[in-house]
């Protein structure tokens, strides 16, 4: 009975397999065939692409080429599009070819599938058949997946791990970097021990021929002790944790005070930046009074907002305290600085405050990390939209002269323009308020 | 088997209770709890391999942002004009990934299927509290699946404001298409999920409560029905919060008020709301999305429990340990919400005080997966396609909640919050593991749903390609979030300092393709053995529990005669003195003398003296641990 299954088996799948490489070999062929047609179309397009530059070369001088130039730019325009239009039946055929690749794929599993059952059929039939066989090569591929997967973690931490680590050139960053590097040791012995045990209890503990369990429901002590160590592993963490994130986030009034402010604005797909000019405070904004000119929606009655200044990157001297003010014109972005240890999301409604000090300038960096195009970058990292994954700021970080020299480069936001519109919008309103008052 | 029910009483049930099946009744409008659990789980399934369609596609985008893929155009259209897809649709698809695999898959797939399995009849119930609330927990769930998928068909798309649809994006329609009309479909259709959890957990709460047999008090319940009836209550206190914050969005959408909406300028138009707080939405939907981490993941160690116990031949190592942690999950998960919020600009003092009870939830999660590794130790360990599942699912829990002390510490989220750290995270911790719990469950109980067994083979194929290529995907995700790399971005080639990330996008787009393909030799094993696998025993893995008592062949009411009374706990396996190496739970003590221990009578000391009498008798000493 059961050969008479295997036989039905067998044959199904050598016709799978038939079928299968009948309609592979053609398929071969025609993406050989594709290919050379390819490339064909590629020369063909590089020669146009040479009459043009051809063409184009005399159009300088002779205008009657530049008008046959036009015609074949043109011709090329309107033989462009007409592809893009109809998918390339190729596209189809290396669809079927992927699909006939992972039938055939699926046909050698089943055939290695049957080769094993039938290979175990006859070990029973001779009487050799070990029952356990299979329970210990599986238990010796958790030991082989023990090895990779250490390896593949030592990997990880050598390679990816020096490709993402940059030392926090913030001061509560390097205390938050010291805090990261003492959790990560604490978790890499964690994992590590863990993973020795789950892997190589099933190999040591196999079930075998005449093996039996140890009865072993509870034994209060080692579970007390397994729940008191992590606890007290925890509870320095949470203590560790909870006072940088107090120092971080709590700073005393008088520092606040002391500090540079700087406002960013976030919306759709791009930051503002705005410095509180000579008197060193930010005028108020309202939304309301958004205009495609005042694009801000800056409070020009309030007269701090006069000298605000408009940056177009954020430049912040080193060594000085800096406190952000986070706001957002329309949905929720997100403020964050990975190299500075960084982050407060800008709410719509309500101003995010996030003060630090940078220690580290652009150019000591970019020594630093042997690249003299390096920059800090701000970016957003809460999903606003299309265009979130390109929504950035420049950081510079610079000398406290290179930072004033900067400044007094930049452009105010009450633009003579702005001015302009803010009286007229004023006249206005006290010809209103003079024609109410007639009434 | 001494467990084989005698069906003196089958004629007697089958006579009152005789009524004509129909197609529809049967198969469609079921009302019973088996069959219910079916559907549930084959409707998870296809949600399951649905969303990873979706997840494959967005991460052929990330490994080759600059190419074009024909193909991609035949089957998204518009979508991927020339074969590029577009940022829109990829935060679509990314948005749909996550609803799809959190609620569909892994709430209700999982724990609707095993709790409608196994809540009845490891309890020794007929069925439910109440078959029609079951069956219409079911409906809505399928009816909120429906409506889900249909949201691709709309003009505008659907949503894609992020699985956590933070208003104002989500509320405001022209700051993303997906805000519109997909997102008015992405609310009902979770609004109907929600109806559906709370009708399921109803049901699971008052079945566990009440209609356990005889004998089956609460300390005698298998790990499995704990962490079903504690997923329960976490469900029916946290999802109903959802319904809060999901209506009230509604209204923000539809009517015009302002909950969550106040001083807003979207693209140059000055909206009216006037008043309300996106961080009020934040609160309340993580007020049930970190609960709803836990409805993921403890349905998941109950199944796993079970199957490592069964499997080691050995007791799971501190049952009450394994309760009392489960609890403590439980109650812990309502009163750390706000570690989501750390940089929302919730107030830093109240960051602080999250943080102390997120890190403080580590230690029921650390000694569960102690238990575990000392189930194993010294176990007779048989390895079962599920049994490798159930380790596999240990691995991800454990790397994958390690990491959480790095995120659920405030001061170090502030680097890494909205990364691809939490990505790898929260992979690895709740969807890698849930997702292997569900997959150890199907393999060990699929004999009880179909009566027929799965292909062991395929079952190890299977395992090992999902666990390498899960680790080869989610592993380098935490260097990428470590670096700064947010997640959510359609492409990595705005910034410098992320290109170096490409090389391994494309690792990891690989191993999910891989791994993704690996899912049809679950799928081909799965379907086709409910018609061609090899008949099952009653009880093919020697275990102990009620569920192995019944027919194979599935009847109304689950055991033909009267249901088993239980008389001791479901782990008694390799018990010394017994002659074989489990003990099923309706095997009373006065069968097996000369395995008892003192410690089973519970101070009955009638049953200690007969005990120790027949000790006398038979020479038997035993030795007090």
């Amino acid at each position: 009975m059961k050969f008479k299954i295997n036989n039905r088996f067998k044959a199904a799948l050598g016709c799978l397999l038939a079928v299968g490489l009948l309609f592979s070999t053609p398929s071969f062929a025609l993406q050989q065939d594709s290919t050379a047609q390819d490339t064909a179309v590629s020369m063909t397009a590089d020669t146009a692409a040479a009459a043009d530059t051809a063409a184009a070369a005399p159009a300088a001088t002779d205008s009657v080429s530049t008008v046959s130039a036009a015609g074949a730019t043109a011709a090329t325009a309107t033989a462009t599009p007409e592809p893009e239009k109809q998918i390339d039946p190729q596209v189809y055929k290396n669809m079927t070819y992927y699909i006939l690749l992972f039938l055939i794929v699926c046909t050698i599993v089943a055939v290695i599938g049957k080769v094993l059952s039938i290979y175990e059929l006859t070990k029973r039939m001779n009487g050799k058949y070990n029952p356990f066989a299979n329970n210990t090569f599986q238990s010796v591929l958790f030991i082989i997946f023990l090895v990779a997967f250490l390896a593949f973690v030592y990997y990880g931490y050598a390679v990816w791990g020096s490709w993402a680590w940059r030392d926090a050139v913030t001061e509560h960053g390097q205390r938050i970097d010291t805090m990261f590097i003492v959790t990560t040791v604490i978790i890499t012995v964690v994992l590590v021990l863990v993973h020795l045990l789950l892997f190589t209890f099933p190999y040591i503990y196999r079930m075998r021929a005449k093996t039996k369990a140890y009865y072993y429901p509870h034994n209060d002590t080692i579970e007390k002790i397994w729940t008191i160590v992590p606890a007290i592993v925890l509870t320095v963490l949470v203590l560790f944790g909870f006072f940088t994130w107090r120092s971080i986030t709590n700073v005393p009034e008088d520092l606040q005070k002391s500090a540079l402010q700087v406002e960013v604005l976030g919306e759709q797909f791009q930051w503002q930046v705005r410095y509180p000019g000579a008197d060193g405070v930010i005028g108020k904004r309202n939304y309301k009074m958004t205009t495609p000119m005042n694009s801000y929606g800056i409070d020009f009655n309030d007269k701090n907002a006069w000298d605000d200044i408009q940056a177009s990157d954020i430049v912040l001297p080193v060594n000085k305290s800096v406190r952000f003010h986070i706001i957002s014109k329309d949905i929720i972005h997100s403020f964050y600085i990975p190299d500075f240890r960084v982050q407060i999301n800008a709410v719509p409604g309500m101003t995010n405050y996030f003060q630090f000090t940078p220690t580290v300038t652009t150019e000591e960096m970019r020594e630093r990390m042997n690249d003299p195009k390096y920059d800090y970058v701000m970016l957003c990292n809460k999903i606003c939209g299309s265009g979130h994954f390109n929504m950035q700021k420049k950081v510079v970080v610079v000398t406290e002269e290179e930072y004033k020299e900067w400044l007094s480069t930049q452009n105010k936001y009450f633009t003579e323009d702005l001015q302009k519109e803010f009286t007229a919008v004023d006249s206005k309103d006290s010809k209103e308020l003079a024609t109410a008052s007639l009434n | 088997m001494s467990s084989t029910v005698i069906s003196h009483g089958a004629a007697h049930h089958d006579a009152h209770d005789h009524h004509h099946e129909t197609f529809l009744t049967k198969y469609i409008f079921s009302q019973d709890h088996k069959m219910i659990a079916k559907q549930f789980l084959i409707t998870g399934i296809v949600m399951a391999v649905f969303a990873m369609v979706l997840s494959i596609l967005f991460r052929i985008q990330l490994a080759w942002p600059e190419k074009d893929f024909p193909i991609l155009e035949i089957f998204l259209g518009k979508w991927a004009e020339g074969g590029r897809m577009k940022p829109e649709f990829f935060l679509s698809l990314v948005t749909i990934h996550g609803t799809m695999m959190v609620f569909f898959v892994l709430t209700a797939g999982l724990s609707g299927t095993f709790s409608n399995l196994l809540i009845p009849y490891q309890l020794g119930a007929r069925d439910m509290a109440s078959p029609l609330m079951n069956m219409l927990s079911y409906w809505f769930f399928f009816v909120a699946c429906v409506i889900m998928v249909a949201s691709f068909f709309v003009e505008s798309g659907p949503a894609a404001a992020g699985w956590t649809i933070y208003p104002p994006l989500s509320a405001v329609p022209t700051s993303i298409p997906g805000s519109g009309l997909g997102m008015t479909l992405w609310l009902v259709s979770m609004t109907l999920f929600i109806a559906s959890q709370v009708l399921g957990g109803v049901n699971y709460v008052s079945t566990v409560l009440n209609m356990r047999t005889k004998g089956m008090d609460l300390w005698k319940m298998p790990l499995t029905i704990w962490a079903f009836f504690l997923t329960a209550i976490v469900g029916l206190l946290s999802f109903p919060v959802l319904v809060s914050a999901v209506v009230l969005l509604f209204f923000d959408r539809s009517v015009g008020t302002s909950f969550y909406l106040s001083d807003l300028v979207v693209q140059g138009q000055i909206l009216p709301n006037e008043g309300g707080s996106p961080i009020l939405f934040q609160h309340l939907f993580w007020f049930l999305g970190h609960p709803e981490v836990y409805i993921v993941v403890m349905p998941a160690l109950g199944l796993t429990s079970e199957v490592i116990s069964t499997n080691s031949r050995k007791p799971i190592f501190g049952y009450h340990a394994m309760v009392y942690s489960l609890v403590g999950i439980t109650v812990l998960s309502f009163i750390v919400w706000g570690h989501h919020m750390f940089v929302t600009g919730m107030n830093p003092f109240l960051g602080g005080v999250f943080m102390i009870t997120t890190l403080i939830i580590a230690v029921p999660s650390a000694v569960k997966a102690f238990n575990y590794i000392a189930t194993l130790w010294r176990g007779n360990i048989r390895f079962t396609p599920a049994m490798m599942f159930a380790i596999g699912m240990v691995s991800f829990f454990v790397s994958g909640g390690l990491t959480g002390l790095y995120l659920g510490n405030a001061a170090l989220d502030i680097n890494l919050h909205d990364t691809y750290f939490v990505v790898a995270h929260f992979h690895l911790v709740m969807g890698s593991a849930s997702i292997f719990g569900m997959l150890c469950g199907v393999y060990h109980w699929y004999p009880k749903m179909f009566g027929r067994m799965m292909d062991t083979k395929l079952g190890y194929l299977h395992f090992w390609l999902t666990f390498i290529g899960a680790y080869l995907v989610f592993f380098p995700m935490h260097f990428m979030g470590i670096d700064g790399v947010p997640r959510r971005y359609y492409a990595f080639t705005a910034f410098p300092f992320m290109e170096k990330w490409v090389s391994v996008n494309m690792l990891i787009t690989w191993a999910a393709i891989i791994a993704g393909l690996a899912q049809v030799a679950f799928l081909w094993n799965f379907f086709s053995s409910i018609w061609k696998g090899k008949k099952a025993t009653q009880n093919p893995w020697n275990a102990n529990t009620l569920e192995w008592t019944t027919p194979v062949e599935h009847i109304h009411g689950n055991w033909p005669g009267e249901i088993p009374t239980v008389y001791r706990w479901p782990y008694d396996y390799s018990k010394p003195g017994h002659d074989t190496d489990f003990i099923p739970q309706d095997v009373p003590f006065s069968e097996t003398m000369s395995s008892n221990l003192p410690h089973d009578f519970e101070g009955n000391e009638e049953a200690i003296r007969i005990q120790n009498e027949w000790n006398k008798a038979n020479n038997r000493e035993i030795i007090e641990k």
